[in-house]
């Protein structure tokens, strides 16, 4: 682990993100969505679908799963892996949420923009 | 030369007589159906499902009056039959005389009413066909309604749960100690009670009714005991008797039913009988197995061949949705049986065996009867279970070893286990069929008659079908909506209405969904359905809606989005033209184009500028052209009298009126409209989904055209003769597809389905269902016609089209 591990990017509310929808935040990776599903978890994927580049953000959010809005792949927001048949995956990042408050690691957005 | 034939009773009885002769000899005879009914035979046992909304009735219809022509019958449904002489071997009824040759009495049974004050009360109806479940449903349709059930046999309860899936408040009154007696031991009988309980439906044995109360019509029902139960309607289902009032008078033997011998004859040899009407050795039956078995040997006997019929072995399930009993045989107690029970009290199983000299003479099972068939085939066949006693109760995957796994348990079945108790269908002729090509469930269905009655088997069927082809088997034809759920659409559809579900996680729980809060597929359609069923009650879900749909503008390849303003009936004006261009140029869009709907398309918006650029349109007065909806997107239209030398009506006038009335409405899926002023049809109205062409005495509506992967022209709905006469016929049109269709399914396509004629009936000649649609139709367009753009274009909801927050000068390292 690296020493950025414990800096955590105060990034928002909670309740600036619909329930069962997302938000994107701006980086110097690209746009990464945040994701907040019915049971108020949240997680951050990069907003890329890795088919077409689709807007994962304005994906259906079901269970802890986003739904591509261009040509339905469905992406697991844990893991950012691809659900079967379809193949590929998405970069996640941590994140936390306490007090209503949204915090985001950016110690793999800086992994993410040598990579 | 051939015979004739006339049939008294369209019911399953005949029916299956019928297709069984028209099978061995279909020009033996020349046949007459009367039939009391005014329609054509459907299948009875079904009207439970039918009551409590999970099926319609033409689900359950098994001979339409298609099917009788095609097999030349003569059909004379609704004309009563007043008497038989037989010395001259007529039938007579009201029309006059038919004479015959053979004559096949099935009329029945007729539901027995108890001799009880108030019983011919208007309120009181028995439960034997479709009038009778339809008179019920009318009865539930009123908020709150009370329903008091007399009878708690098989027919009483499945009423009772159809009432109550309703939305009745149920009460059965019973006069034995447990319900189902015939059929269930006072445990069973027990833990049915507690089920039927924890579902709402109170249940009161021993109840002695004394008297219906009420002066015009039911009000309460009380007991001996003085209980009473409020009722605005009373179900009596406590028994029939075997309806012989024609044979009677015709002086044929009978007793409690209609004698006949084992070729189904009765004491005259020209006329035979068949069904619940009938007593054979001295049973009478009201279960469909033995009238199959019946009609089998009576279709022999007409066709002059051999068959003898020697009564049946009956076993019952009960048909109420989550409930699972199996019963059959003989399981009363006595000095020379042995008992074996098994119970599991967590998971509410019962299950036990009567044996007799080491054979099982009766079977009762609560909670899983997955092993019902095979208690039932050794009963049956009499089998001596002295060597596999010790693990008898655990079914057939503890007998041979094999393991615990559903498949495993119908592979080890023997060829002669009983698969379809209402047909008499065992496993060895299922496999045979299938071998023999029927592949799907609806091929065995229509080769071996298996699990095209009551359905319980069906799943048996399936896992045959799977067992016998491996691989090979493909899922039945009834698409489920999606993984979340085993039914299709129209299931869920009847479901919403029928038991009133508002909103979507009552639908998830009512239709078993296996997903915690459905998916990409699922929940669009869910929201559409809810929100047309329930204009007033369900609240739109955003995050159920397609990305379009949310975003009011439709997505492009690059995640960027396109901007349609309104543009009533294709008409514009400067002003809206400059307030077009200035939005175009301040919001540097790379495309302007002109759609096929006669709009101006601005594609390549930015997600975060839509909020603006839809307050700069609204304040030149533009709203929403729903370019991205499954709603309303365009009435096309052409000039007409206005300028074109040809025009008839104004096609422009009236397009924007049609356009100003339906904006805004969800549909299914997107819908298309257009007016043209003469029938040269400039506006291409042909081919759109509702197409109006004007001529000189009217307006010609028509429906269901498209032209996108499919081509296809409109079909004539109806001809108006004034403007609101036709806003009218289309606002009914897109009601009944809206509270009909499929979600994603185009009119055209919906049409298909159900027929122009089934439109017409309801939206062209039933005026009053004309008018009922239209009353529908602008209760929700007083709710959602409202502008989007207008709803969103202030800065509190701007906000949320922007990113949340901006990381792009953090210092990551």
């Amino acid at each position: 682990m690296n020493a950025q591990t414990e800096t955590w990017i105060d990034i928002g509310a909670l309740d600036d993100i619909p329930v069962r929808g997302a938000r994107v935040i701006r980086t110097r990776v690209g746009c990464v969505a945040l994701f907040r599903t019915a049971k108020d978890e949240v997680f951050a994927i990069d907003d890329d679908c890795p088919h077409k580049k689709g807007p994962l953000s304005e994906g259906i959010v079901h269970g802890k799963a986003v739904t591509c809005p261009l040509h339905n792949w469905v992406i697991s927001l844990e893991t950012g892996l691809v659900n079967a048949p379809d193949e590929g995956s998405v970069q996640t990042y941590p994140v936390r949420v306490s007090e209503g408050r949204v915090h985001l690691n950016p110690a793999q957005l800086a992994q993410g923009a040598g990579a | 030369m051939t015979e004739k034939l006339v049939v008294i009773g369209a019911g399953m009885a005949s029916g299956r007589v019928l297709d069984h002769l028209f099978e061995s000899a279909p020009d033996a005879y020349d046949v007459t159906l009367f039939g009391a009914e005014p329609r054509g035979n459907y299948n009875r046992i079904m009207l439970s499902p039918v009551l409590s909304g999970e099926k319609t009735y033409d689900e359950i219809v098994t001979h339409d009056a298609d099917w009788y022509a095609a097999h030349g019958v003569t059909c004379r449904f609704g004309e009563a039959v007043t008497g038989i002489d037989r010395d001259r071997k007529v039938v007579l009824s009201e029309a006059g005389e038919t004479p015959y040759d053979k004559l096949l009495i099935a009329t029945g049974s007729a539901p027995f009413i108890i001799p009880v004050p108030g019983k011919d009360l208007p309120g009181v109806i028995t439960y034997r066909d479709l009038d009778d479940t339809n008179a019920m449903i009318e009865a539930a349709e009123k908020p709150g309604g009370r329903a008091v059930v007399i009878g708690g046999g098989l027919l009483g309860l499945e009423a009772a749960a159809g009432l109550k899936l309703r939305g009745m408040d149920v009460t059965v009154l019973h006069l034995m100690g447990h319900v189902m007696e015939r059929q269930l031991d006072p445990t069973a009988g027990h833990l049915l009670k507690a089920d039927l309980e924890s579902r709402g439906i109170r249940v009161h044995t021993t109840a002695n009714t004394h008297e219906i109360v009420g002066t015009d019509r039911v009000e309460a029902v009380r007991l001996d005991d003085g209980t009473e139960y409020p009722a605005d309607i009373v179900c009596m289902a406590v028994g029939i008797r075997p309806e012989t009032s024609l044979a009677k008078a015709a002086g044929l033997a009978c007793g409690r039913g209609l004698h006949v011998d084992d070729q189904m004859v009765t004491s005259d040899e020209s006329i035979l009988a068949v069904g619940e009407c009938v007593e054979h050795r001295g049973l009478c039956y009201g279960l469909v197995a033995p009238l199959y078995d019946m009609a089998k040997v009576a279709a022999k006997t007409l066709a002059g061949t051999e068959g003898a019929y020697e009564g049946s072995l009956t076993s019952t399930k009960l048909k109420v949705t989550g409930v699972d009993l199996f019963s059959a045989g003989d399981f009363a107690d006595a000095d020379d049986r042995e008992e074996i029970v098994l119970r599991d009290a967590a998971r509410g199983v019962y299950k036990r065996l009567v044996l007799q000299a080491n054979r099982i003479i009766g079977a009762v099972m609560y909670g899983d009867t997955a092993d019902g068939a095979w208690f039932f085939g050794l009963l049956k066949d009499g089998t001596d279970i002295s060597e596999m006693r010790e693990t008898l109760i655990f079914g057939p995957a503890y007998a041979g070893g094999t393991p615990l796994d559903p498949m495993a348990a119908v592979a080890a079945l023997p060829d002669e286990a009983e698969i379809c108790g209402c047909n008499g269908i065992c496993k060895g002729q299922i496999t045979s069929a299938i071998a023999g090509g029927a592949t799907t469930l609806d091929g065995v269905r229509q080769t071996t008659k298996a699990s095209s009655s009551c359905g319980t088997c069906t799943g048996l069927v399936e896992q045959l079908l799977s067992v016998t082809l491996g691989d090979a088997y493909a899922a039945p034809a009834a698409q489920p909506m999606c993984k979340c759920t085993d039914l299709t659409h129209e299931d869920v559809r009847r479901l919403i209405k029928s038991q009133e579900l508002k909103a979507m996680p009552a639908v998830w729980q009512a239709g078993h969904w296996k997903t915690s809060c459905g998916c990409h597929v699922c929940r669009p359609a869910l929201n559409y359905y809810l929100l047309s069923d329930w204009p007033d009650d369900y609240v739109d879900d955003g995050q159920s809606r397609f990305v379009n749909e949310r975003n009011h503008a439709n997505i492009q390849k690059d995640g960027t989005f396109s901007v349609v303003p309104r543009m009533w009936g294709g008409i514009t004006t400067p002003d809206e033209l400059r307030a077009i261009a200035d939005a175009a140029d301040k919001f540097s869009v790379p495309t302007v184009k002109v759609t096929g709907g006669q709009r101006i398309d601005l594609l390549g918006v930015q997600k975060q500028d839509l909020p603006s650029i839809w307050a700069d349109l609204n304040a030149a007065g533009l709203v929403s052209g729903h370019a991205y909806a499954k709603g309303l997107r365009t009435v096309k239209t052409c000039v007409g009298t206005d300028h074109c030398r040809f025009g008839t009506q104004d096609s422009t006038g009236l397009g924007i009126k049609i356009e100003k009335a339906m904006w805004g409405s969800w549909t299914p899926h997107k819908v298309k409209m257009a007016v043209s002023g003469c029938p040269r049809n400039c506006a291409e109205a042909t081919c759109k989904d509702v197409g109006v062409v004007c001529v000189d005495s009217g307006y010609e509506v028509s429906v269901a055209g498209a032209a996108g992967m499919d081509v296809k022209a409109t079909e004539f709905l109806a001809k108006a003769e004034t403007e609101d006469e036709t806003l009218d016929l289309i606002m009914a049109f897109t009601q009944i597809y809206r509270e009909n269709a499929k979600y994603l399914d185009r009119p055209y396509k919906w049409v298909a389905k159900v027929g122009l004629d089934w439109v017409k009936e309801r939206v062209v000649e039933d005026l009053e269902n004309r008018a009922a649609l239209v009353a529908r139709f602008k209760h929700s367009q007083s709710i959602y016609q409202v502008d989007p753009w207008a709803e969103r274009a202030n800065d509190t909801v701007a906000e949320k089209w922007s990113p949340m927050a901006d990381l792009t000068l953090e210092a990551a390292e």
